[in-house]
């Protein structure tokens, strides 16, 4: 196991991450690490754990050698197909995860907050499985702009509730559940859907999205001979994807790893959602981490076309890789992701999310070699964007 | 003497204490609520920093932190508004607020500004205890600031009295397992923890906090503490039409 990756006891990553919780959450919270902590490990857990990535959610993920992708970059670009899981994303691994340790603690209420309906699709999923009662918190503007997510998790049974503070999206949704959970304490589990939150949420998160990187590990060494390709991408919203795909290459210092956030219109132009390009240390949604925010300290509002990336901090997991230089975050448009979502299709036959456009459109940005091996992180599929899509289509191509 | 340690020592039953988010609802109507409340006879004000997020907050509070931001209010401001406050008045006040605004100003500089300002503690929902004694505790006795810690109906006995056992001012008693808001009354489950915590024989005197309304609530939560502290009743009295000096005046009377 890599130690540099995990938390210390009290959830920091250096300066970054820790609980700062109010007083209201504590004993939630802190039963929650003592559950995660004793069944993390335990054959059983890790027995049902295992089946279910794999009989219901369909993993392994294959990973595809992208070969007109590559010829046009000039190196080797494989794709990680996270856009096959079950649900469409990579959101399933940690639902399944989290579900699992809430039936553990007797919870039958699950409640949880979403941005671009993926994660939220994926917690009603998991709670239809388990007969678990559902309420997903998601702003208003998010609800509007990946509206056949919102009618998924309704056929799902579960209740989709709209968050009207602030700019309407996912942190305004994330305050709804974290309020929620404070109403609630004795029944209520909160899956958390990034590596975001007070600890243990970061930590858990991370190694329930790890099976990415240890899948990857094997296939890329069957493909390749080698465990390690010199790149890895992943975009970056609060960034579980990437730690997913991150996780056992973190101490692989020759395997370059690169997250890419959401430039939105620009990251000098102050919509945008690239808080590791412009954000500074504080506390966000229970962590302390790198976040938009004004010179008073108060949040800023994000901006992205991609409702998954719409978020004004980072996990702190990753705040913290930024710090140590271990892996480099760069960002791009808007614009530049809807271009990269066209060129994927056209080119491999895949519509990718808007969020991983954003990993694709990074491509063009680094200096690759011939012989460089690739791996991007396709998070998830484009279904819920194809109004999106469409609507750019007359000013893209 | 800090003032909160005073007014324990001169009161031990009634005690009132108002919550208001500073700059609402105008932004320089700071000073004139804080004079009223102190004409109007209660015993310590807390006054609130608006944040971008108050996650611990109901609408009526949401509310107030948001017009309060839309009318211009920062701490530094605030810091401005309070320069005059101990020429005006010596009764107890705290400022209430989330953690991310004090840490971005720094905490040594927000409590060296409250020790010069005559601030004499705080309350900070979000800042965990851990973190408070191992990172900020000698900065706050330094400054002579009594920081309050919350407890709750999920918390344990040992909890509580470790909470107890660290706390230099009163225990902050949150009444219901919810959100700052009003309540009507409290249920027998309620009154349940408030009297197992009368029974625990703690060091430090207790405030109730979190749904109470008006005078029936307030009585209720004065059997079984020192005290109550209103918040979401007090900032709704303040939309209301009329002189901000007579709403108060009415509204605080309802508790005599």
């Amino acid at each position: 196991m890599n130690k540099t990756f995990i938390s210390d006891s009290r959830g920091y990553y250096g300066q970054y991450g820790g609980a700062f919780i109010p007083e209201m959450l504590r004993e939630n919270v802190e039963s929650l690490r003592q559950v995660y902590y004793n069944i993390i490990g335990s054959e059983e857990f890790i027995t049902e754990f295992k089946m279910l990535l794999g009989d219901y959610a369909g993993r392994p993920s294959p990973l595809f050698h992208a070969r007109r992708l590559s010829e046009k970059y000039g190196a080797k670009i494989y794709l990680k197909r996270e856009d096959l899981n079950h649900t469409g994303s990579h959101k399933i691994n940690n639902t399944i995860g989290q579900i699992l340790l809430a039936k553990k603690m007797g919870k039958t209420r699950i409640i949880a907050e979403t941005g671009a309906g993926q994660h939220g699709v994926a917690t009603a999923t998991v709670c239809a499985l388990m007969g678990l009662e559902c309420v997903v918190y998601m702003g208003e503007l998010d609800m509007a702009r990946q509206e056949p997510n919102v009618k998924r998790m309704e056929m799902l049974g579960a209740t989709v509730v709209p968050a009207t503070c602030g700019n309407k999206t996912l942190k305004d949704a994330t305050n709804e559940a974290l309020r929620d959970w404070i109403c609630n304490p004795e029944d209520t589990f909160y899956i958390i859907g990034s590596v975001v939150g007070p600890h243990p949420y970061p930590d858990l998160v991370s190694k329930f999205q790890s099976v990415i990187s240890e899948e990857l590990l094997t296939q890329l060494s069957a493909k390749e001979g080698t465990e390690d390709p010199d790149y890895i991408i992943a975009c970056v919203g609060g960034g579980s994807n990437a730690a997913g795909i991150f996780y056992k290459y973190i101490d692989r210092k020759n395997v370059k790893l690169i997250g890419v956030e959401a430039a939105g219109k620009g990251v000098d132009t102050g919509e945008t959602a690239a808080t590791i390009s412009v954000g500074e240390p504080g506390i966000i949604h229970g962590s302390k981490t790198l976040l938009m925010q004004n010179d008073d300290g108060q949040i800023t509002e994000p901006y992205s076309i991609s409702a998954g990336l719409d978020y004004p901090g980072v996990g702190p997991l990753h705040a913290w890789l930024a710090d140590t230089g271990r892996c480099t975050y760069l960002n791009v448009t808007d614009k530049e992701a809807l271009i990269a979502a066209y060129e994927l299709t056209r080119l491999e036959g895949i519509i990718p999310a808007l969020e991983s456009a954003h990993a694709i459109a990074v491509l063009g940005k680094l200096e690759l070699k011939p012989a460089d091996i690739v791996v991007i992180n396709i998070s998830g599929r484009g279904d819920k964007d194809m109004q999106t899509y469409i609507n750019a289509k007359g000013s893209l191509i | 003497m800090n003032r909160i340690n005073r007014l324990f020592r001169q009161k031990e039953k009634n005690i009132l204490s108002i919550y208001f988010t500073a700059g609402y609802p105008g932004l320089n109507d700071t000073m004139e609520i804080i004079t009223c409340l102190d004409k109007a006879g209660v015993d310590m004000i807390e006054i609130g920093m608006p944040f971008s997020d108050p996650v611990a907050d109901g609408p009526v509070i949401q509310g107030s932190s948001e017009k309060a931001l839309k009318n211009g209010m920062t701490l530094s401001l605030l810091f401005n508004q309070l320069k005059e406050v101990r020429k005006r008045t010596d009764i107890p006040l705290l400022l209430m607020g989330y953690f991310n605004p004090i840490f971005k100003y720094g905490v040594e500089k927000v409590l060296e500004t409250c020790n010069k300002t005559g601030i004499d503690g705080t309350i900070i929902p979000d800042l965990p205890v851990e973190e408070y004694t191992d990172q900020y505790e000698k900065l706050f006795t330094a400054n002579g600031i009594i920081n309050t810690f919350l407890i709750t109906p999920q918390s344990s006995e040992t909890r509580i009295r470790y909470l107890d056992s660290i706390s230099k001012g009163f225990l902050y008693v949150v009444s219901t397992s919810a959100t700052t808001g009003i309540k009507k009354s409290f249920e027998s489950s309620h009154l349940e923890y408030f009297s197992k915590l009368n029974e625990m024989g703690l060091r430090s005197p207790r405030l109730t906090g979190f749904g109470i309304s008006g005078k029936g609530t307030f009585d209720q939560a004065c059997l079984y503490s020192e005290g109550a502290i209103i918040g979401s009743a007090f900032v709704r009295v303040l939309e209301d039409k009329g002189s901000l000096h007579e709403n108060i005046r009415k509204f605080i009377n309802t508790f005599r």
